[in-house]
């Protein structure tokens, strides 16, 4: 092959992505293939090209075209009514999950489908959900011609498995509320108390009784509804046997509450209605900053968001859609290409070739031939195919690793966090000083006992403590969330913060998932076998292949005489007179020698003349982050691929790791738990199904993806595989979390001492307690913010 | 006296119309999509539209 002058690049108009040599023109517009070209055209005879103004290629590649009969079972009635939200006797409201919506363009394409076709009523898209809620006229155009019209201007909706229950989280609005009417009551009350606070005239007893008693109605809402979030979760607490911090709150928020209104029935005061009011409102913007949850990540998935909600069943010959749920034992299902296994069984017809490294961690599709056992979860690619099912959808290999009970609760969790602790030890010193009142005032003033214990009680409320945390985790999650570290709650920051251990996965997680590296071993290889190669592996749509093609430099498209593949083991075929052939040992060599590597052997006119050496490429900076992280931790590595690279792998990880390889699902999750006997704090990182399990059972489950909104297996975290060398970094702020609440307790201790200090003379005035409390709120909220601010900015997150 | 009486009633009720404009904006659903509203209003409205919704 001749050295090619490098091509000028030349970017797809509609996707952005590289046209390679080919590339197809239209109106002076370039195009990187039919499918993106076709998209443009639908576009343009609509009139919607303002598409492509708006941001510059917008679209997703449409490389990979949409089978033509996909949606064949939208026209099933069960799975419609399933899938459709509300029907008139004219309009149906139907809403989709699509994937590829990721910038304005996106947005506003969508919300202008009625342009594209007329019977499409209204569409609005819910961008942080990615979701469009679709009204159509169902007597014009059918569900399915709605699907099928949105996957061809490029926005397939994702049906999955999971659609048909139908218990789509609804984002949490009591919170917000409470928060509302706790602002209001604590601002009026606030206004409402300055007279007394300023020294009111006396002589107009009226009204300040009419402020005392307002106030009182006012702080009944907060009471009653704004803290009942409070009440619930001590509640829950003192059942388990266990005080968590929310429970002194609740008696600091129920004794202020009584004492004053029983100073403002008997007259003798105005009460602490403001403070009570300002506490219960601070708490809760903190709870709803530390609740900001990322809508459009999905923490908690299970096998049914992977798993297509209808499959193809044939009966006597006939084909026809079955959802998944209907699927029966001794049923015969026809699987196409790139189409995922739904069920455990038989292999009937067709030679199947599956790629199973979702579920397993093996990096190359695997051959199956008629009567072998297909299990559920792998993704068949190249022909149709028909198994007959031997286990239940609920009942397969795969779902029922997800089924698994996990001893680990997120209420056990909660129960570690050292700021529980504290509050406990907290509790009980107030308890000591309030008694240590109580009897040194029985000696000296008896009238003074109740005045100083409530007043311990309601000034040495935690509150300060917890406003530290709420508000120290709710701007780390912001922070972490901006670099695209996504945590599922505030209790993950503590359990990264406290890990010891962490373990990989290695394809997908270390590695890209493609094979870039090639190592070419064997005779001297002229051009023009070279040549002879690059046409061959052209043809064949094997990943090794592919990666051949691309190894070669561009694809150059000759015929190939005779071309056959044969599944699992290799193609061969007549190029430009030669016979090649190019597969696996066994195919090119027939021996049956095993070797722990990854690669392709060649031959030409049969005579062997090399072979290919696959390594997995590794993300960047990648080993950056393991010599980083060896230093502080211990380190392990859980491949279910082959042990092709552990001599790469034990130099990048050190002799002390565990690195193994040929690791099932189950064992994954097995050595986790060994580990977590041992005493180890375990931090996870995978990216597929086979993992699911360990990262379920570790204490830390971090889901690594290359994109954020592609689907990831349950987990506590999610990053993103670009931000996989900041890891390091990540786990240091978690650290440094812990400190900054600590520091800021120690602010709030130094507030209590004040007026603690006023409370056991019982001399607490409630202006001192209206002047203490905001300074002690507000203070903690300025140091948790900067200094977790200063920090993170110190590492270059911010 | 009564000026007071006057001003304690006009401040509540601007409060509690806050409080229930506030509520209401939770209710439309305001704060669950906070990422679209902000692009769509800088869209142009070539053709009119034949549903504003």
């Amino acid at each position: 092959m001749k050295k090619e002058a490098v091509h000028q690049k030349t970017t797809c108009y509609h996707c952005g992505e590289d046209c390679g040599k080919q590339i197809i023109m239209v109106e002076q517009k370039n195009f990187c293939c039919d499918g993106c070209k076709l998209v443009y055209q639908i576009l343009n005879k609509g009139g919607l090209c303002d598409y492509y103004e708006l941001t510059k290629n917008p679209g997703s590649s449409r490389k990979i075209s949409v089978r033509k009969d996909k949606f064949l079972f939208l026209e099933d009635n069960k799975i419609k009514q399933s899938l459709i939200t509300y029907s008139s006797e004219t309009q149906t409201h139907v809403s989709f999950y699509l994937p590829q919506m990721h910038c304005s363009s996106c947005l506003w394409l969508l919300e202008n489908l009625h342009r594209l076709d007329e019977h499409i009523v209204t569409s609005k898209v819910n961008f942080s959900r990615k979701e469009a809620d679709i009204v159509f006229n169902h007597n014009k155009i059918s569900l399915r011609n709605v699907a099928e019209l949105l996957a061809s201007i490029g926005y397939e909706p994702y049906i999955s498995f999971k659609d048909i229950k139908k218990d789509k989280p609804h984002f949490d609005k009591s919170k917000l509320y409470k928060l509302g009417v706790a602002g209001f009551a604590f601002i009026n009350i606030m206004l409402m108390s300055f007279p007394e606070y300023l020294g009111i005239d006396t002589k107009e007893q009226i009204l300040v009784n009419m402020f005392r008693y307002l106030n009182l109605l006012l702080s009944l809402p907060v009471f009653f509804y704004s803290a009942s979030e409070f009440y619930v979760s001590a509640w829950k607490s003192i059942r388990h046997k266990y005080l968590n911090i929310d429970a002194p709150i609740v008696l600091a928020v129920i004794v202020t509450f009584g004492r004053s209104v029983y100073e403002v029935v008997t007259g003798t005061g105005g009460g602490y209605f403001d403070s009570m009011s300002g506490i219960v409102f601070f708490m809760l913007i903190g709870r709803v900053l530390q609740d900001k949850t990322y809508e459009q990540l999905s923490f908690d998935r299970d096998y049914t968001s992977y798993f297509p909600i209808a499959v193809t069943r044939l009966n006597k010959q006939e084909e026809e859609t079955v959802t998944l749920p209907d699927i029966k034992l001794d049923d015969t299902l026809l699987i196409h290409n790139e189409e995922l296994i739904p069920a455990d069984g038989i292999l009937t017809r067709g030679t199947a070739l599956i790629d199973y490294s979702f579920v397993t961690g093996e990096s190359l599709p695997v051959k199956k031939e008629m009567g072998e056992i297909v299990y559920a979860g792998g993704k068949q690619i190249g022909s149709n195919i028909e198994i007959l099912v031997i286990k239940e959808v609920a009942q397969s290999y795969l779902t029922k690793l997800w089924n698994r009970d996990e001893s680990k609760s997120t209420d056990s969790k909660k129960q570690h966090s050292f700021v529980n602790l504290i509050a406990r030890y907290f509790t009980w010193i107030v308890f000591s000083i309030a008694a240590i009142a109580a009897i040194y005032w029985s000696f000296n003033d008896p009238s003074k006992i109740w005045n100083s214990v409530t007043a311990v009680m309601i000034i040495a409320c935690p509150c300060a403590l917890l406003l530290s945390n709420t508000f120290t985790n709710g701007n780390v999650l912001r922070i972490l969330g901006r670099n695209k570290f996504y945590l599922r709650s505030a209790t993950t920051i503590e359990s990264i913060a406290n890990a010891n251990h962490i373990v990989f996965d290695k394809t997908g997680t270390l590695t890209s998932g493609s094979y870039h590296d090639i190592e070419y071993v064997g005779k001297p290889l002229p051009l023009a076998y070279k040549r002879k190669l690059a046409i061959l592996t052209s043809h064949s749509i094997h990943p090794l292949s592919k990666a051949l093609a691309s190894y070669f430099g561009s694809a150059v498209h000759e015929d190939v005489i005779g071309y056959t593949e044969w599944p699992g083991h290799g193609i061969e075929g007549i190029v430009e007179g030669d016979l090649v052939s190019l597969g696996s040992r066994k195919f090119i060599l027939d021996d049956n020698d095993v070797l722990d590597e990854t690669a392709v052997y060649f031959s030409i006119e049969e005579q062997y003349y090399g072979k290919f050496i696959f390594r997995n490429q590794y993300r960047h900076n990648v080993l950056m982050l393991i010599s980083q992280l060896r230093k502080s931790y211990s380190l392990s590595l859980l491949s279910g691929d082959n042990a092709g690279e552990r001599q790469f792998l034990t130099g990048m990880f050190g002799k002390h790791a565990s690195v193994l390889f040929h690791q099932k699902p189950n064992d994954k999750l097995e050595v986790i738990k060994q580990m977590q006997t041992n005493g180890d704090h375990v931090i996870m990182l995978g990216d597929g199904l086979n993992d699911a399990g360990a990262l379920k059972q570790a204490d830390v489950g971090i889901a690594v993806s290359d994109n954020s909104n592609n689907f990831t297996p349950a987990s506590d975290a999610i990053i993103e595989a670009d931000q996989l060398p900041k890891l390091a970094k990540f786990i240091r702020l978690c650290k440094i979390n812990k400190r900054v609440v600590m520091l800021s307790f120690i602010i709030s201790i130094l507030y209590n001492i004040i007026g603690i200090y006023f409370s056991v003379q019982g001399t607490l005035s409630p202006m001192i307690a209206a002047i203490l409390m905001p300074a002690s709120s507000l203070s903690i909220l300025l140091v948790t913010f900067g200094s977790s601010t200063y920090f993170a900015r110190r590492m270059g997150l911010v | 006296m009564g000026v007071i009486l006057l001003l304690l009633a006009a401040s509540i009720t601007v409060a509690g119309i806050f409080l229930a404009a506030f509520i209401w904006s939770v209710k439309k659903g305001q704060y669950e999509d906070e990422d679209s509203p902000p692009v769509r209003m800088l869209f142009d409205d070539t053709i009119p539209k034949s549903n504003n919704n």
